[in-house]
């Protein structure tokens, strides 16, 4: 791991003010990718700014018909609230099947949807769930937030505090994960939404994260398992690696979204 | 008595110190004033070493050494060496490449290191290892033994043509030929056998220390065989003399083959440290395991088997094509060859086989022996072919074997070995009640309701373990010996050391050896303490691999207990005034059969030693030693069935239902060898579902972490049904088999048998990843279309 | 170089380090408690298991510097005295649920972790349940089975 500085900020706009001064910093929050990146010597942030330790961003709220999450929020803990479990259990099982039980422990949610790894799940739930993104300037919508591989519509030194769910009226996940590293090699989330059937694909696809237009189409005509079969989705869009074709990604991506629909 | 002799389930010795954190693995050693070494690896597969310029490096802070391979060989250390030549058909020898610890003038695979740094810390020997500019002019790759043998492949070494190192050949071609030609009926296959990486948890690791008062070296490392380490150190490497090196393997974090070579690595540290004069501390990263430990496996295979029209094997022809990576690896030659071609006879008997096998470098990191290392191929090979001959001739997998079993012992196969004994039928009876092969159909039925396909595949394993004699392997081309020695010192107050010159790393001798002591002299294990690992302690030894610490190992220090025992009796008679033939051992006594005439087992230590009281002309001290060389191999071997459940819609196979029943010989304790056979079973599965270390074209290592070669995880594998329906080895005096690597040899074939079975598909090749299994269903789905 | 000020073991121990120290690094070389294991650099083979705060994490996974204030248990202190061993090292040993000991303490760490998980959380820890919560340890010796034997054995001998 290149040298780094390390900073442990107490409050959002001691982080963020405390980024602004750094020659090339980032925001450590979990760690759980930034840490194995920098292992590898593929990240050498000069500072490290630490926003684990931030109080205000540690809590989960249901307000209404929205589920607010903290960013510092680690997985166990949105796994394991029964806030989340009552308003969107799809979400705390997503939450509950990322990693592993120690990844959990302290991997963010805020963390991962700002690194955006094609193969993340929150990032899938963001978008299928039509999550808003609030970050300590503003509020991006979930659909302009994920702009592609490791890509998103943050600005420079921008810090995400929060993110809002919208409740669906009904929502499953279901993941096909890599069988080496476990992360999804498939993973859809299929929402009723207050605007529409809503499906997001992550894992698969050769830019991110994405909504799936046929399967929307096909599950707001019929809410069911059997509706996603047969929906195609675009070979040339897909991933292909070692673990599995881009045909065989295209086909799960149907596979899946049947079962989200089952688990929903 | 004792209940912790042969057949007790006694509980590990060794468990202590690693459950609380207190086992010493190399990577906790700390040396005064040590320094740390990073090594500056080629990212080319293939390349000339232009220019190293290692200026920045050497001026950053912490930085004691830049060393070169040009330094290395200046300094008269040696290449690195093949310790087993292989004769090609045509009377010629092996064509080995030079392999020098650091690269010289070109490099071979990725991760070949042509520097390394030597600084304070760790961080400070990576950045400066980062600093070290190295001219390349990449040259074209090849990554497999296709590409390799094609006209115009790049040349990997100059005195390899065609990148062929050698075309070796067993059984008898022409009678296998016509055997073929007339056969009533053939089944014909291509086989591959995919590439591993071994994956031991405990990364390599080396802290060498040079002393130069006394001009004399001590090596910590991971290894499976100090004593050969340091043989080859010596003798080879030129590193130091024998008596002016001391290795160590402290606790070894598990080897399956990984551990048995002498890798660069801890040449350099060895010759850093008395270049710089201080310790040299190295451990891997997983990341530079997957590029540098030895890999596995990776034979091309095409494979004919015929019947009589009575469904009798008439014979039996293969043609393998092997990868052995960039360079010879220690064992690397044999492995392809008489660990492998020898077993092609299976469990059956079949009068003709024949075996051409041709080996070749490519630009990956060296292929040498990994759990099983050639009866695994042999065994996939052989298991998959009659399953697939039954599947085509329309009969019972299971009895289509039976009817060609090998009944008779001992039985000369047509490839050299010749078989001691074995219940080939009984284990096949004991694993099919066992895994109730009766009520599949319904378990098959009832899957299919529930959308699931369900298959079952056998494999009817055997292996050779206990490579042996050494005057046999000798002639075979082996450049060592492989007996196994031992020491006993029953000390004054009747405590005993066993020195043995096997190598635990898992295996958990530290309690088995100790049982078969207690079983001998009737004493509690608690009693008895095995030293091993440390060439300054045992006198030598050739370490652990091939299953033969059991068989080899303990049988060395039984005939040693035999001398023990012999004085033991000799000092008891005189001194109790009986006859050496009444006295016996038992209960912590040494007493005259029928009277109450006795010493404890401690006097007789003590009389030893006070030397007051012997025998005429008896020595005192009570310290055997013996070496142990074996007759023969042994011939463990068994029957495996695999049931396993596909999920057609994503090509998820889960493994029901696992059965094994082994023929080990004697077992001296049961809890360790399930625990063994678990193992293996999981490591085989792994081969079978999940494996593959993959390089690209051009020689990259695609599979480079644990993001990218998927390792069994407890939620990928089932519970295990093991059993045991054993013949005593008549080769040894314990009776002993070998239990270590079964699991991995005979698995494999089991699990591709029944996913096969299961998809109705036999075109599948290892692992059969979900997808690779979604696509065999595609093609079924297809052809069904086409009908 | 930041100072880092922890819990370890039931000791208050603080030193000096460099800001990228891994959490692992610092109690193996700084505290030369050595039964904490590096056995990949991906976060994925459990060896550096220890609990922060009661928690399981990966230590090769955190900076020391995070830790700050934390307690942190290492295999060396899950026995609740010198001479005692905690239930969950007696059930390995028992029910041979380890062969070379690298992974073990890795293992165990994640075990008690997740038996008390359950056991706050009143679920039930059975095969099925275990054998997923291993999802982030390997190991390459016994095949599971008994590891898995071992902490069922374990969580009732921890009740």
């Amino acid at each position: 791991m290149y040298d780094t500085t390390y900073y442990r900020a107490s409050s959002v706009s001691d982080a963020t003010s405390k980024l602004a001064g750094t020659e090339d910093g980032m925001f450590l929050a979990g760690g759980q990718t930034l840490i194995p990146t920098m292992k590898q010597r593929l990240a050498a942030p000069s500072d490290l700014v630490d926003v684990s330790g931030i109080d205000a961003l540690k809590n989960i709220s249901v307000d209404g018909e929205v589920v607010t999450i903290g960013a510092a929020c680690t997985h166990a803990q949105v796994a394991g609230s029964s806030e989340v479990a009552q308003a969107i259990p799809a979400l705390a099982s997503l939450a509950g099947g990322i990693g592993d039980p120690a990844v959990r422990a302290r991997g963010t949610i805020g963390g991962s949807i700002a690194n955006n790894d094609p193969a993340a799940d929150y990032p899938a739930a963001c978008l299928g769930l039509g999550a808003t993104i609030v970050t300590d300037t503003r509020e991006i919508p979930a659909d302009e937030f994920f702009v592609g591989m490791f890509e998103t519509a943050l600005d420079e030194g921008e810090m995400v505090t929060a993110v809002k769910f919208p409740k669906p009226t009904k929502a499953g996940y279901a993941k096909f994960p890599n069988p080496a590293s476990r992360y999804a090699m498939v993973g859809v989330m299929a929402a009723q939404t207050g605007n529409g059937v809503r499906v997001a694909v992550t894992g698969a696809g050769n830019d991110g994260v994405f909504r799936h237009n046929a399967l929307e189409e096909a599950l707001g005509a019929n809410w069911s398992a059997d509706a996603t079969q047969g929906v195609a989705t675009d070979a040339d869009d897909m991933l292909s690696d070692i673990h599995g074709s881009a045909e065989y990604r295209a086909h799960l991506v149907s596979v899946m979204a049947g079962r989200a629909v089952d688990n929903s | 008595m004792t209940d912790q002799g042969i057949g007790a389930r006694v509980l590990r010795k060794e468990d202590k110190r690693f459950i609380t954190g207190k086992g010493k693995y190399t990577d906790d050693i700390v040396q005064p004033n040590q320094a740390y070494a990073a090594f500056v690896r080629s990212p080319h597969a293939h390349a000339n070493v232009k220019s190293i310029d290692a200026s920045a490096a050497e001026a950053m802070e912490g930085v004691e050494a830049v060393l070169n391979g040009h330094q290395l060989t200046g300094d008269g250390i040696g290449n690195i060496i093949c310790g087993w030549g292989i004769t090609s058909k045509d009377g010629s020898p092996m064509n080995m490449g030079a392999w020098s610890a650091l690269a010289t003038d070109k490099v071979r695979y990725v991760g070949d290191a042509v520097a390394v740094v030597i600084a304070d810390s760790k961080a400070q020997a990576q950045a400066a290892a980062e600093a070290v500019m190295v001219e390349y002019e990449v040259l074209p790759a090849t990554s497999n033994v296709l590409a390799s043998m094609k006209e115009g492949a790049p040349q990997i070494h100059e005195n390899a043509p065609g990148n062929l190192i050698f075309d070796w050949e067993i059984g008898n071609k022409d009678e296998t030929d016509a055997a073929l030609a007339s056969a009533h009926h053939t089944t014909t296959m291509d086989i591959t056998n995919n590439r591993l990486s071994p994956n031991p948890m405990e990364p390599r690791s080396a802290v060498a220390t040079f002393d130069e008062s006394e001009d004399h070296y001590t090596l910590y490392t991971t290894s499976q065989n100090p004593h050969v380490a340091r043989l080859v150190l010596s003798a080879f490497y030129n590193v130091a003399p024998e008596h002016k090196l001391r290795v160590i393997a402290p606790d070894v974090g598990g080897g399956f083959g990984a551990k048995i070579y002498i890798y660069p690595e801890e040449i350099v540290c060895l010759w850093a440290s008395m270049k710089t004069n201080r310790s040299v501390k190295w451990t891997s990263t997983r990341s530079e395991a997957f590029l540098t430990d030895a890999h596995g496996r990776d034979h091309v295979s095409t494979a004919t088997m015929g019947f009589d029209a009575d469904n009798n094997i008439v014979g039996f022809k293969v043609n393998t094509k092997a990868n052995l990576g960039a360079y010879m690896s220690l064992f690397s030659s044999s492995v392809p060859t008489y660990l492998y071609a020898t077993l092609l006879s299976g469990q059956y008997n079949i009068a003709n086989v024949y075996c051409d096998v041709q080996t070749y470098y490519t630009n990956t990191v060296p292929v040498d022996a990994y759990r099983g290392a050639g009866r695994p191929e042999a065994a996939y090979l052989i298991e998959r072919m009659i399953e697939t001959a039954a599947r085509e001739l329309g009969v019972d997998p299971g009895e289509l074997r039976r009817q060609n079993f090998v009944r008779e012992f001992p039985h000369q196969t047509p490839v050299i070995m010749a078989y001691d004994s074995g219940d080939f039928a009984g284990n096949l009876d004991q694993a099919k009640a066992a895994a109730d092969v009766a009520g599949f159909p319904a378990r098959k039925e009832e899957a299919a309701k529930r959308g699931k396909l369900r298959g079952l595949g056998y494999s009817n394993y055997i292996e050779a373990c206990g490579i042996a004699p050494s005057a046999a392997v000798g002639s075979l081309g082996a450049g060592v010996g492989l007996w196994e020695s031992a020491e006993v010192r029953v000390n004054p107050v009747g405590t005993i050391e066993i020195l043995t010159g096997s190598h635990s790393h898992g295996q958990g001798h530290e309690t088995t050896f100790a049982q078969l002591v207690s079983e001998r002299f009737d004493l509690p294990t608690d009693n008895i303490q095995i030293v091993h690992g440390d060439t300054d302690k045992v006198q030598f030894g050739m370490g652990t691999y091939g299953s033969r610490s059991g068989a080899v190992g303990m049988s060395a220090i039984s005939k040693a207990l035999d001398k023990v025992e012999a004085k033991v009796k000799k000092i008891a008679a005189h001194v109790l005034e009986a006859s050496e033939d009444d006295i016996v051992i038992e209960g912590g006594e040494v007493k005259v059969k029928g009277t109450d005439k006795a010493m404890g087992w401690h006097e007789v230590g003590l009389s030893a030693y006070t030397a007051h009281n012997l025998p005429e002309g008896m020595e005192p001290g009570l310290k055997e030693g013996a070496f142990y060389d074996p007759t023969n191999f042994t011939f463990p071997a068994g029957c495996y069935i695999c049931e396993v459940e596909v999920d057609p819609q994503t090509g998820v196979t889960e493994i029901v239902q696992f059965t094994a029943s082994d023929d080990f010989g004697t077992i001296i304790n049961p809890m360790i060898v399930e625990g063994q056979v678990h193992g293996g079973i999981a490591q085989g599965i792994g081969q079978a579902m999940m494996e593959h270390a993959v390089y690209d074209d051009d020689g990259q290592l695609l599979s480079g972490s644990y993001m990218d070669y998927c390792m069994p995880r407890a939620d990928d594998v089932p519970n295990y049904t093991v059993s045991h329906h054993s013949t005593t080895c008549p080769g040894n005096p314990l009776g002993m088999k070998g239990c270590g690597e079964a699991g991995a040899i005979g698995s494999p074939p089991a699990v591709i048998n029944a996913i096969t079975d299961a998809i109705g598909n036999n075109n599948l090749s290892m692992p059969a990843t979900p997808s690779r299994v979604w696509a065999a269903l595609q093609q079924v789905s297809a052809a069904q279309a086409a009908e | 170089m930041t100072k880092v000020t922890m819990t370890v073991n039931g000791k208050a121990r603080s030193a000096e380090v460099p800001d990228n120290t891994l959490l692992v690094d610092y109690i193996r070389e700084n505290l030369r408690l050595t039964g904490t294991h590096v056995g990949c650099d991906t976060s994925q083979c459990g060896a550096c298991v220890v609990h922060v705060n009661g928690q399981a994490v990966k230590a090769c996974t955190m900076l020391a510097a995070s830790a700050e204030g934390a307690e942190v248990t290492t295999i060396e202190g899950v026995a609740a005295g010198k001479d005692d061993l905690h239930p969950m090292q007696i059930a390995f040993k028992e029910n041979h649920g380890l062969q070379c000991g690298f992974c073990t303490p890795g293992m165990i760490m994640t075990a008690t972790d997740m038996v008390s998980r359950y056991k706050e959380a009143g679920k039930t820890l059975d095969e099925h349940a275990i054998r997923e919560e291993l999802e982030g340890n390997i190991c390459r010796c016994t095949g599971y089975h008994n590891i898995v034997k071992a902490i069922a054995d374990g969580a009732s001998k921890m009740a």
